[in-house]
């Protein structure tokens, strides 16, 4: 059943709550994107995907798939799975620890439900979420496909080569994501590779370009519907979600120096006061 | 000395393209992909008769990588094909993260291996690539000798359940194993029986090997020829069964010693049975332009080097 945006918003809390104290106990991680994205996967997860944690199998038939091309992500991408019911919650506990199902990157390896595919090395799931795509053309399944990318990442020329692709091969049933932060490990995206407009460019590849408030659940709702109607189009979509990096935490949001860096004990307590408890509870 | 009658000569990637379209009729799952080089990948006949199933890519190799791992995960059998330096070099990441650690069902065929793409020269030749993909865990690592066997190794490729590399090349070479002969992934073929010397080889070279062995046998030397077109599984019985009873071995391949099979054969051998050995490939070297013949003789792949160091071998024990 669909969330409202309240209970969204509430999952969303938790997920972020979930991120800092995985972080944390594994005394490493990527906070600053998981944030920034959370609030769009916690939509799509909860939201938008014709998903079944029951019935997940890794051909995805039948359902609608997801890869996570920034693959760093994992805090994000791991809570939002508990969270959605395919593995205990109690298992994000172990995230990054030795004999962990919770790799630092996804590893399809481990056996964690939901993993389709492994990410890490950047720029590449964008191919695999194409390939996927064509693979459901060809099976006549009608689901979609959704693959969140970095603004960081498309610095990789592999990412415009997936573009291309996806278009040369008219997949509709794609449905690209770029956390639009705009910031990287060695600090904001336009002072480390001048990226440049990325709606102009996805544009000028010939994909359906839609650019949205990444925190708003309202604008990511319509969005997502947007981008669905472009099935039967012939035309791949791009949503690029406006967002900022550590977001709901004050002295974390707005700064690169976040990518991949761990609070410390009494910026974990002062980041959860401010986000709050919420009824779904911690893991 | 057995003898091998040479067919008529048929280049590997030729055979290649029959396999791909056989393994294409008898499973629907498979998929052929390509970077703009359908007519080098011998891919014609696949493509023209299943038009849904080819996926042309453009010159843009690693999102075909990633594409053929998104393929596989949805229970296709992808062929991605192009030259050799441009499947494995030029894509290693790709290859790393989306096939070999994802154990994703991806084919690779890499067609002008080695040096004998000839005169293209250097940037086309690459002779690391086995290197490359035998460093991958779990990837399996083909290289079959000539048409008939790699059309079969294509098929074999096309059932077997995981990643492979399957190597093969541009020169037209004899055709002189059996048709209807099933690869067996991970099985090395004698064949030659020998007393005095190992020859195993792969690729192009195994027939210079037996033309070698020929040669030998006129001098009175009893070469034992190994066909080894599965590099990776290493069949370690088989080398150390031949081992054992010549007491001397020499390692062919159109491939640099690092990583080759000279280097896994030796390997086996320091473990389990300390042998004298010779190395013929290589070395340490990048290729240049040339028809194939002229540069496997310069490199000294040819059978009038294979027979010199089989010599050498004997002469060590």
């Amino acid at each position: 059943m669909a969330k409202t945006n309240e209970e969204l918003k509430q999952i969303a809390t938790q997920v972020r709550r979930d991120i800092l104290r995985m972080v944390c106990m594994a005394k490493s991680g990527h906070p600053g994107g998981s944030m920034s994205s959370t609030d769009v996967l916690t939509t799509l997860y909860f939201n938008e995907m014709n998903q079944n944690p029951v019935t997940w199998r890794r051909d995805g038939k039948g359902q609608d798939m997801f890869i996570l091309s920034a693959g760093h992500m994992t805090p994000v991408y791991y809570s939002v799975l508990a969270r959605a019911g395919y593995f205990p919650v109690s298992e994000l506990a172990t995230f990054r620890q030795m004999g962990t199902r919770l790799q630092g990157h996804p590893s399809i390896r481990k056996g964690l439900p939901g993993i389709f595919q492994a990410s890490g090395s950047l720029g590449q799931g964008l191919s695999a979420a194409a390939g996927l795509a064509l693979g459901k053309k060809l099976d006549k399944d009608d689901n979609f496909v959704y693959c969140l990318c970095g603004d960081g990442e498309s610095e990789e020329g592999q990412i415009w080569e997936a573009g291309m692709f996806a278009v040369f091969h008219k997949l509709d049933n794609l449905i690209a994501m770029t956390d639009w932060n705009g910031k990287q490990i060695d600090g904001p995206v336009d002072q480390v590779a001048g990226e440049g407009d990325l709606a102009a460019k996805w544009e000028a590849w010939g994909w359906r370009t839609i650019v949205a408030d990444g925190h708003d659940f309202e604008a990511i709702r319509k969005a997502f519907e947007l981008a669905k109607a472009g099935k039967g189009s012939g035309i791949p979509t791009m949503i690029l979600f406006k967002s900022e990096m550590g977001h709901g935490v004050d002295f974390m949001a707005g700064t690169h120096k976040w990518h991949g860096s761990v609070p410390k004990p009494e910026q974990l307590e002062d980041a959860l006061k401010q986000l709050g408890e919420t009824p779904l509870g911690d893991f | 000395m057995k003898k091998y009658i040479d067919t008529g000569k048929k280049d590997t990637r030729s055979g290649f393209g029959v396999g791909l379209l056989k393994a294409g009729q008898a499973d629907k799952r498979v998929v052929a992909l390509t970077a703009d080089l359908k007519g080098s990948l011998k891919m014609d006949a696949f493509a023209a008769e299943f038009p849904e199933r080819f996926i042309q890519c453009g010159i843009a190799e690693a999102n075909m990588v990633g594409a053929a791992a998104g393929l596989a995960i949805t229970g296709k059998i992808p062929f991605i094909g192009s030259f050799a330096e441009f499947v494995t070099g030029r894509v290693y990441d790709q290859i790393r993260q989306e096939v070999a650690y994802g154990n994703t069902n991806v084919k690779i065929a890499s067609s002008h291996a080695g040096i004998t793409l000839g005169e293209d020269g250097a940037t086309h030749q690459t002779m690391e690539d086995i290197a490359l993909m035998r460093a991958l865990p779990g990837m399996v690592v083909l290289n079959p000798c000539d048409f008939n066997q790699t059309m079969q190794a294509t098929i074999a490729a096309a059932k077997y359940e995981g990643p492979v590399y399957l190597r093969f090349g541009r020169p037209s070479v004899p055709n002189f194993t059996p048709e209807d002969e099933p690869f067996e992934i991970g099985k090395a073929i004698v064949l030659n029986e020998g007393s005095d010397v190992t020859l195993i080889a792969t690729g192009h070279t195994v027939w210079e090997s037996l033309l070698a062995a020929e040669a030998l046998e006129a001098e009175g030397i009893k070469a034992e020829v190994i066909n080894m077109a599965t590099i990776k599984p290493l069949d370690e019985k088989a080398v150390i069964a031949s081992a054992r009873k010549t007491g001397a071995v020499v390692v062919v391949e159109e491939h640099n010693m690092a990583g080759g099979l000279g280097e896994a054969v030796a390997g086996v051998l320091a473990r389990e049975l300390p042998t004298p050995m010779v190395f013929v490939n290589g070395e340490d070297k990048f290729g240049q332009s040339g028809t194939p013949s002229a540069l496997m003789a310069a490199y000294g792949l040819d059978a009038l080097h294979i027979a010199e160091a089989a010599k050498k071998a004997v002469a060590k024990k």
